[in-house]
């Protein structure tokens, strides 16, 4: 089992006809994800690759093909306008990889997909996948294993360490989500825990935070109260520098709030396993999971 | 993205949030010329750096007259203003702003910001006025008035007058702050500005409401359609090795250390640094090379990295997901030839085809130290500053 892509989940791509659009979605097929469909508009009647219809707009193409599940690889500029005609036309799941979106423009996002039935997750994240199911994202599909440990976190690459981490363990995973590195996100951490909370496929979580923001400790206050599934839980940035912006449009220690010291205390006290070292994670789940 | 103070005025100006008049000067005797236009003989001489603190730190000083100001202009200009933000290095005063003196009756706080737990911009407002509001939001949070904007609609005026009785304003203070805080609003938003602060916010003898200090940054990822704003960026204002890697579109950040790091992803290139100051190090600085690391991308982050004489020894952590790893490698080995690399370097490259990589890599013949894992890779390098 799963949450968010699921054996349901019947998946489009916008931006399929671009650059980093075609590549990935070349590489969702191979990892046997259930893509129907692409919209480029200007560019509906085409096939790409000979398997995949490509369509003018969302909406004709959830029509034609009953799509229900986004994937945007649009540019800046467009992107929440991409992200907005996605959940109008009824996407119950929209992963939006773009990154350096403004954040103006993810707020007026935020409040247009509020009064719709979807998830977003992202910008600015590496998306979601479940193992032996499908991928809408950048991820590489080979380091994951099916499993049951769910894992959510802000960064890319970081993800993939920590998942390898747990793959060499023989630990697999059911859905592994990246939330992304922006300021405003779609899917925040309580949100992706929510939903783990109620699959009973998933049996722990890990949770991969970074400075910059107060996520982390709502987080944490959350589980406490919500969540009895083991958690563990690395935040990056131990040694960032306040005011700086490490790369991530969230990553920033700012008015001394949002470091790593405060995130990690946090999740301390709601009884999360917190790694110190981000070598540890997968270490860290092998032994939360005998417990 | 920062600008400066005489900056952001303009650009208040521009939207009708009332500031103090005033003008930038580069000289002395800029200054002496600037000030003989202001409508009051007293003026303010403000030094123009990013940081703040700059009051206490001796770079803003009140100037009676003409006379004073030529003074205090040649003080401040060239001097090497250290604050609680330039760090103990300080940072040398090029410009001033020269401006008219107010009659201060209150000093309060504006601010203006993303708030993130919401996903909606926030208006902050205090009657603390000239202390740090990070102290005022830790000690006395109670005295922190926010209200939060409806992106449908935009700040109401509503809004702005709950703010301004909060603060205790009367009679035409209100009507004027009010004023104030609307047009500060559309500024902000006009501009594609991530904050806003005016501290203090100074409403004077006569009831009017300006700003006496103003701060905006601007969201970097905004700037694409906000050309003009970009010309405002002032490069002496940032570390040279810093602008330099942004020209090959690396984000890198300087630091104190000795282990210099290259990785891809800015997720994994914290916790490099983490573990290498776990493990007994200390990182040298913050380099994300992205997604697509190939030879320019290494080659380019090998200069930048060591153009910092605290160097000595570099650890390479590339997790190979649609990038291949022998590519990395690659990458790795063809820059090394073409730049003179006098330090030790651990390369640590998981993913796809890290194994035909770690091959390579030792055939090269290069003096390359491969590690297996991330731990591993940290021990290593840190070993190698010991040898």
């Amino acid at each position: 089992m799963s949450i968010l892509l699921t054996k349901n989940t019947k998946v489009l791509v916008q931006g399929i006809t671009g650059g980093e659009g075609s590549f990935h979605a070349r590489q969702m097929l191979d990892y046997n994800t259930n893509l129907v469909a692409g919209v480029t508009p200007g560019k509906g009647g085409q096939m790409f690759d000979d398997k995949v219809p490509v369509f003018n707009t969302v909406a004709e193409a959830a029509e034609q093909t009953g799509a229900n599940a986004s994937v945007i690889f649009v540019p800046p500029p467009f992107a929440a306008d991409a992200i907005m005609e996605a959940a109008d036309a009824g996407m119950e799941l929209i992963v939006c990889i773009t990154e350096g979106i403004p954040a103006k423009d993810m707020v007026d996002v935020y409040e247009f997909i509020s009064t719709k039935n979807t998830h977003l997750v992202g910008p600015n994240c590496p998306g979601v996948i479940s193992p032996g199911i499908g991928k809408m994202g950048i991820m590489p599909g080979f380091i994951h294993q099916e499993g049951h440990v769910g894992v959510i976190s802000r960064s890319g690459t970081l993800t993939y360490e920590a998942v390898g981490q747990l793959s060499s363990r023989n630990i697999g995973q059911s859905t592994c989500i990246g939330i992304g590195g922006d300021p405003v996100i779609g899917t925040k951490f309580i949100d992706a825990l929510k939903l783990f909370k109620d699959d009973d496929d998933t049996h722990a979580v890990v949770m991969i935070g970074e400075i910059g923001g107060t996520a982390e400790e709502e987080a944490a206050a959350w589980i406490k109260e919500n969540f009895n599934k083991p958690v563990v839980s690395f935040i990056a940035g131990q040694t960032a520098p306040p005011g700086r912006r490490m790369g991530h449009a969230g990553a920033i220690i700012s008015g001394g709030k949002g470091t790593a010291t405060e995130k990690m205390k946090a999740l301390e006290d709601a009884g999360i396993h917190v790694c110190k070292s981000p070598a540890d994670i997968g270490a860290t789940m092998e032994k939360a999971l005998k417990k | 993205m920062k600008i400066h103070e005489y900056q952001a005025k303009e650009i208040l100006r521009k939207y009708n949030v009332p500031v103090p008049e005033g003008f930038v000067a580069f000289t002395v005797d800029e200054a002496v010329e600037v000030a003989k236009k202001l409508p009051t003989e007293v003026a303010v001489v403000k030094a123009q750096i990013h940081a703040g603190g700059r009051g206490k730190g001796g770079g803003v000083k009140i100037a009676k007259n003409i006379n004073e100001v030529k003074d205090l202009a040649g003080k401040i200009l060239g001097m090497n203003l250290v604050t609680h933000q330039t760090g103990p290095e300080g940072k040398m005063v090029k410009k001033l702003l020269i401006e008219q003196g107010i009659d201060i009756e209150r000093e309060l706080y504006l601010g203006m910001v993303l708030d993130r737990t919401n996903s909606r911009f926030a208006m902050m407002a205090s009657t603390e006025g000239g202390m740090e509001i990070e102290k005022v939001a830790a000690e006395t949070p109670e005295k922190i008035l926010k209200v939060w904007v409806d992106p449908r609609v935009g700040l109401q005026g509503y809004q702005a007058r709950q703010l301004a009785f909060g603060l205790g304003l009367e009679g035409k203070q209100v009507s004027n702050a009010v004023k104030f805080m609307l047009a500060l609003y559309k500024a902000f938003m006009a501009n594609d500005a991530s904050l806003a602060e005016i501290n203090p916010l100074v409403v004077t003898k006569q009831g009017d409401v300006l700003a006496l200090d103003a701060k905006i940054n601007f969201d970097d990822s905004a700037m694409f359609r906000h050309k003009d704003l970009l010309e405002l960026r002032d490069l002496d204002e940032e570390d040279p090795l810093e602008v330099e890697a942004s020209k090959f579109n690396l984000n890198y950040i300087k630091l104190d250390g000795n282990v210099g790091c290259m990785v891809n992803g800015a997720g994994l290139a914290m916790a490099t640094m983490d573990i290498i100051k776990i493990t007994g190090g200390e990182p040298a600085n913050f380099l994300d090379v992205g997604g697509g690391a190939n030879v320019e991308t290494v080659r380019n982050g090998f200069k930048i990295i060591l153009a910092d004489p605290n160097v000595k020894a570099i650890l390479i952590n590339i997790f190979g997901g649609i990038v291949r790893c022998d590519r990395v490698a690659q990458g790795v080995i063809e820059a090394v030839k073409t730049i003179d690399v006098n330090v030790p370097i651990v390369i640590r490259l998981a993913g796809t085809n890290h194994e035909e990589a770690a091959v390579m890599l030792k055939e090269s013949g290069m003096n390359f130290t491969v590690a297996a894992d991330l731990q591993d890779a940290a021990i290593k390098v840190v070993n190698e500053l010991k040898n």
